[in-house]
């Protein structure tokens, strides 16, 4: 029934550059910036079939296939992003960028800021949610779509498609939250800043301008990837996958790696240091943790959503401990009193946090219904 | 798909009860079938809910907006009088917090309606007589792996409303598709309540 192994195929980057200054919620202006981005599918006559995937923490612009048939990897959604998966190229436009601040070719720190001809390093102002937002209006404005069959996002990329949602609400037909949150808690935040210190605190990191001194701040990155690490596992699933196994069969008595969950993140840690930008990384967390759509209503979130016109799709995972089902009840509960039209799924899964980027049956099975009925209303 | 346009008898009669355009949570949803005809023939506007995902995989598949949820920990999701009504149908004797959820529907509603197979029916109490627990179309599980734990009559179900300052608004006793007006407690295989608070 479910066809998940064709593929987009092979894909190909695109940059937009903007010249119109964009206003930042900090007080600060981007006075031109550029959004590197992908599309797969058809746009239709009626430009009514566009999907916007919003990315995570660590995500970009290339969601679904790859870029060479060498490629080993494909995109990071590609599981679901592709033809008669359930956000189906055959019927969608897809649409993925990479956000202000990333460092996968859009703008961000590690740019070169023109006024200077320098990198924007420690200059390059903080991002929020509603920034991105913004900037990823107009490139919807850029590609001729007036309004999205849906923006769907997982973790902070659920934000943004609740921040679409409440910004431009005649812009959003459905919006599909994943295992995101209304805003983070305390618990959030303190991981969140953990993260942030190990990189502050590297002595490669030169207060955020270390392109200047030829360096990268590899062990902050690095410690700050492998605590995320483990916030977006559960407990039992890491059990599962790792237990107690050592390399080497028996304890050593000394400080190297011996269990293989320490193998594991080690190895996740400096993969991920080797290519994503240490500036992007505080940039993303300060994101998630500035979010918050109710903070200028009195912290009534149902107020926030009444200007909301989208219908809305929630998801959440068992196991998911980072931003757990309680999190998106909250969302459902005031889209409930906001009167908004929801489906809630509550998916059990062993996968925690990284469960919105597997494919556990009812969770698919949920995207897949839930997809079907947004390509019905626009005729795709 | 639950598109069909003739509905299960006992759905029909809550459909009946469902005034156009209102509000409606159908507690314990299932497919949707319910709110998917009241959506069509009414007009209403509502959401399902029900405990298991793949029941919400079809509400989405036959266009309703269900929310999973565990009746039993209460409606902390819907705030008070959200709705004109909630509907509990062949939930209530399968479920632990019987006279929590029947509060909280009348919390979260204006009306609710609840139906139950009719433990007083003759069919049953022949078969009690008889030595056994019932079997039958309306309670088709054997005692040892039935998930009705809490079974009632009519006389119960009235009091425990009572108990609660909950007015019964109607009341439909049927059997097989008819309605039974004569001994009803114990010629009726299924109960149909429209009930609400006792105004003050």
């Amino acid at each position: 029934m479910s066809d998940l192994t064709r593929s987009v195929g092979i894909v190909q980057a695109q940059t937009a550059v903007f010249d119109t200054p964009l206003h930042l919620a900090s007080g600060a202006v981007l006075p031109d910036y550029q959004l590197c981005f992908e599309t797969y599918g058809t746009l239709n006559a009626a430009r009514s079939n566009a999907i916007l995937i919003c990315h995570a923490l660590s995500g970009h612009h290339h969601v679904a296939g790859r870029y060479t048939p060498e490629d080993k990897a494909a995109g990071w959604w590609d599981n679901m992003v592709g033809p008669g998966k359930p956000i189906d190229t055959d019927r969608f436009f897809v649409v993925g960028l990479n956000n202000l601040g990333g460092c996968h070719g859009s703008t961000g720190p590690s740019s070169i800021n023109p006024a200077t001809g320098q990198p924007w390093g420690s200059s390059f102002p903080v991002m929020t949610v509603p920034d991105w937002v913004c900037s990823q209006a107009r490139l919807a404005d850029r590609l001729g779509i007036d309004r999205w069959a849906a923006v769907i996002g997982g973790s902070l990329g659920g934000m943004q498609a609740l921040q679409w949602s409440i910004d431009y609400p005649e812009r959003v037909a459905h919006a599909l939250v994943i295992a995101s949150a209304p805003k983070l808690s305390a618990q959030n935040i303190a991981f969140n800043d953990v993260a942030r210190q190990a990189i502050l605190t590297d002595p490669d990191f030169h207060g955020g301008d270390y392109y200047a001194h030829d360096a990268i701040p590899r062990r902050g990155l690095r410690l700050a990837r492998m605590l995320g690490h483990i916030t977006y596992l559960s407990d039992d699933g890491m059990g599962e996958k790792f237990g107690r196994m050592l390399k080497s069969g028996d304890y050593q008595f000394g400080y190297e790696v011996e269990f293989e969950i320490e193998s594991y993140l080690r190895y996740q840690g400096d993969k991920f240091s080797d290519y994503f930008d240490a500036n992007t990384y505080l940039l993303m967390t300060k994101a998630l943790d500035y979010f918050d759509p109710a903070k200028d209503l009195n912290d009534d979130i149902v107020a926030a959503l009444k200007k909301a016109t989208a219908r809305f799709m929630v998801a959440s995972f068992t196991s998911d401990w980072r931003f757990s089902p309680e999190r998106s009840r909250e969302i459902v509960k005031a889209l409930v009193a906001a009167d908004k039209e929801v489906v809630y799924g509550e998916i059990e899964s062993v996968h925690g946090h990284d469960a919105f980027l597997m494919l556990d049956e009812p969770y698919v099975n949920l995207m897949r219904a839930y997809l079907n009925r947004v390509a019905e209303e626009v005729s795709a | 798909m639950s598109a069909a346009n003739t509905l299960r008898a006992d759905l029909q009669l809550i459909a009946d009860w469902v005034a156009p355009s209102s509000r409606v949570l159908d507690l314990g949803c299932g497919d949707g079938a319910l709110l998917s005809w009241l959506n069509r023939h009414k007009a209403v506007r509502g959401y399902g809910v029900d405990f298991d995902v793949n029941n919400v995989v079809r509400c989405v598949q036959a266009g309703v907006n269900a929310i999973q949820g565990n009746l039993e920990t209460g409606l902390a999701e819907f705030e008070d009088q959200r709705f004109d009504h909630v509907v509990l149908s062949q939930t209530i004797q399968a479920m632990h917090n019987t006279e929590q959820i029947l509060v909280e529907m009348l919390r979260v509603g204006r009306e609710a309606i609840v139906t139950f197979p009719n433990f007083g029916y003759w069919e049953n109490r022949w078969q009690i007589l008889q030595g056994h627990m019932p079997v039958s179309e309306t309670i088709p599980y054997q005692w040892y792996n039935t998930p009705n734990i809490h079974w009632c009559m009519l006389g119960d179900f009235e009091a425990l409303c009572a108990q609660n300052g909950i007015r019964v608004l109607e009341r439909v006793v049927m059997n097989e598709a008819k309605r039974i007006h004569f001994l009803p407690n114990l010629r009726g295989s299924l109960a149909f309540y429209r009930v609400a608070r006792q105004t003050a």
